[in-house]
């Protein structure tokens, strides 16, 4: 009870804070934006963040009295929510409380971009805005926030000025610089609640271990393809963390990146609605939160499922042990109230003010975050970005844009011929197609992109195999590019040959693909007839085989195994389809 | 045993891009979790088993529900299903 009466009275005097700061504000019309609470743009600054606007002109005029509101809403607040206020689920209290409180979110991507407008829209006091990226137009379809004229700016910052121009009275922190192991717990502590809108496993492992560590409410939503998963992760007593549900990290092959595997706009966006809900009920005290829940959305059929989850785990090595409930009771203030659950507005103590009483959850502590490697934890990088460029082959056997340009051309696959002339952007992919790999063509090329990918768009001629990994190319797809380059210029009898002709003329997309087991050159048999049949085949070699993927990374791999099984005259393309678009052809769309 | 098995989170990619089986599994009496991952992966899965089982359990990173809760509520490989059973295989997002 002390410490709930400390609470509310700091409650008040804040609340008190910001209706003089605001009625200020608003006093100065031509003020461009109201920055009501100062203590935050100077906790932003501290933290090397480029606030996007400074705090205005601020007379020093009296406040006019008048009229009573016993929650220390202004009139502005009282007009601008008013729908909320008239809602009886919601009202004024639930409103100053939102009001009041501060949540940070990492990743502006497709969650964050509409969790950020809709948190800032119901008047979150303060929205930190953390990512490292910068905008491009394919992110346009589902980043809703961002806009074509920011493209290349940084996505936070971008993400912050679409907020300000929505509603000036958030005070905003922009986090350019993502968020790392080194400050992740720093700046979580900083906020009532966090909420993951990130895209990748490792800043979901470190956000998370930062929240259990700092005692921050996690929402956390994730999105891809036509599937949404949400969940509400560190709050009240038996709420676990994503470390309690997923002791160990996923096989990087489970994990389906956006730039991959594709998403639909609206999906995201419909979690990321759900996540600024979430974020308003608990900062606000309303309602019951997704605590040991998981929401499903299933996009294709129109239909949202609930699940109950475990609750925390004891032995969990970020929640469990050590500090936990203990902890958070010996703690004065935030903490406590926290533990007694979310109807409370529990979690809304710290608010903006930059004071933090809470407590670690468990035993990991944030010294624990700064040092825990999460790249080597869930073997990955903790951005959805391109992959390091691979070097595996000698540059020999690497081919520039250009110079494959040209050799595909002189094997009569591709039309090299015309395409300076190409002058209604019309690709040049698409013209002079004569051969294909699978017959008349002095070569074979193959692609070994997905077939997504692969459908979108391809070299003419082309046949596609796609690469997963080294074995199952090996396994699946060696034996029917043996078949193809052992078999000479004007050979149609294989089944690749068919499938590619079927689709070989017709430039972008609509290419012979031929996935799996069904694909290329019927079954490849097994065993040692096998090995023989492939010597023989590597032994006579008729025509040169090219690969290419999107980057050059696969290509190399697969040219490899190629390489391995007796291959001589096989080369891929340095740089991929990328370099492609970029030196050869600028009128091929770059996935 | 009839069951019902749905497959979620791009997980159903693994299984013919199917995200619903009816099925009828071969049982003596009961049924545990622990039996009928071995047969999906053998009946029903047609693609990659490496990205369902690790061991006898499923890969990290799948969440297993049965009849709406967390299998972990109800004793994991140990948890006995009865006919009509809804058991649900997620694969946990990271994109965003
Ligand atoms: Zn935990």
């Amino acid at each position: 009870m002390e410490a709930e009466n400390a609470r509310l009275r700091a409650e008040v005097e804040a609340l008190r804070a910001r209706l003089r700061a605001l009625e200020a504000a608003g006093a100065s019309a031509d003020a461009p934006r109201q920055q009501p609470d100062g203590s935050s743009c100077t906790a932003a600054a501290a933290a090397g963040a480029a606030a996007p606007a400074a705090a205005g002109a601020r007379p020093s005029r009296a406040p006019p009295a008048g009229f009573v509101s016993p929650h220390g809403l202004t009139k502005p607040q009282a007009e601008r929510y008013s729908r909320q206020l008239l809602l009886p689920a919601f009202g004024p209290a639930a409103q100053a409380r939102l009001c009041a409180a501060s949540a940070l979110i990492v990743g502006c991507g497709g969650l964050g971009a509409p969790a950020a407008l809709y948190l800032a829209a119901a008047g979150i006091g303060r929205l930190g805005l953390a990512d490292h990226d910068a905008v491009e137009i394919s992110n346009l379809h589902r980043q809703i926030i961002h806009s074509e004229a920011r493209a290349g700016a940084h996505k936070a910052a971008s993400a912050a000025a679409a907020v300000a121009a929505l509603n000036s009275s958030v005070a905003l922190d922009v986090h350019t610089e993502g968020l790392t192991p080194a400050n992740a717990a720093d700046l979580v502590r900083r906020y009532d609640l966090v909420i993951d809108a990130s895209d990748n496993a490792p800043t979901r492992y470190l956000l998370s271990d930062a929240a259990a560590a700092t005692g921050t409410p996690l929402v956390s939503a994730a999105a891809v393809g036509t599937d949404g998963q949400l969940t509400v992760y560190c709050l009240g007593e038996d709420g676990p963390c994503y470390r309690c549900l997923f002791p160990e990290p996923p096989a990087p092959g489970n994990c389906a990146r956006c730039a991959d595997a594709g998403v639909l706009g609206p999906v995201p966006g419909v979690m990321g609605v759900l996540q600024a809900l979430e974020a308003v009920k608990i900062l606000a005290g309303v309602g019951k939160p997704l605590s040991r829940q998981l929401l499903l959305f299933d996009a294709l059929s129109g239909r949202f499922t609930t699940i109950k989850l475990r609750a925390r785990a004891p032995d969990c090595a970020a929640c469990g042990g050590g500090g936990g409930a203990a902890a958070a009771g010996d703690a004065a203030g935030g903490t406590g109230a926290q533990a007694e659950g979310p109807a409370g507005g529990a979690c809304c103590s710290g608010r903006g003010s930059g004071s933090d009483a809470r407590a670690p959850r468990g035993r990991m502590r944030p010294e624990d975050v700064a040092a825990f490697d999460y790249a080597a934890f869930t073997g990955q990088a903790a951005h959805d970005g391109a992959p390091p460029p691979l070097r595996v082959l000698p540059p020999d056997q690497r081919l520039a844009a250009a110079e494959l340009r040209d050799r595909l051309a002189a094997a009569g696959l591709g039309g090299g011929d015309d395409r300076d002339g190409a002058a209604n952007g019309a690709s040049s992919s698409g013209s002079g197609g004569s051969g294909d790999s699978g017959g008349a063509a002095g070569c074979v090329l193959i692609d070994v992109r997905p077939t997504a990918q692969f459908g979108v768009m391809s070299l003419p001629g082309a046949v596609n195999l796609p690469f997963d990994s080294p074995e199952r190319f090996r396994e699946r797809h060696v034996a029917s590019v043996l078949a193809l380059a052992s078999c000479g210029a004007g050979c149609a009898a294989l089944a690749a040959g068919a499938a590619a002709r079927d689709g070989g003329a017709s430039g972008y997309g609509g290419a012979a693909s031929a996935t799996g087991s069904s694909g290329a050159a019927g079954a490849a048999p097994r065993g040692a007839a096998a090995r023989a049949a492939a010597e023989q085949a590597a032994a006579e070699q008729q025509r040169p085989v090219y690969v290419v993927c999107r980057r050059g990374n696969h290509s190399q791999l697969a040219v490899q195994e190629l390489r391995a099984a007796g291959l001589r005259e096989v080369f891929d393309l340095a740089g991929g389809m990328e370099a492609w678009a970029a030196e050869v052809d600028p009128a091929m769309p770059v996935l | 045993m009839k069951l019902c098995i749905e497959f979620g989170g791009g997980l159903e990619l693994l299984f013919g891009n199917q995200k619903n089986y009816d099925v009828e599994v071969p049982a003596d009496g009961s049924l545990t979790v622990r039996q009928l991952l071995p047969w999906a992966r053998d009946n029903l899965l047609q693609d990659r088993p490496e990205l369902f089982m690790k061991g006898d359990s499923v890969r990290p990173g799948i969440l297993v529900l049965i009849n709406g809760c967390d299998w972990e509520l109800s004793g994991t490989l140990d948890a006995e299903l009865q006919p009509g059973d809804e058991v649900v295989f997620i694969s946990t997002l990271h994109g965003g």
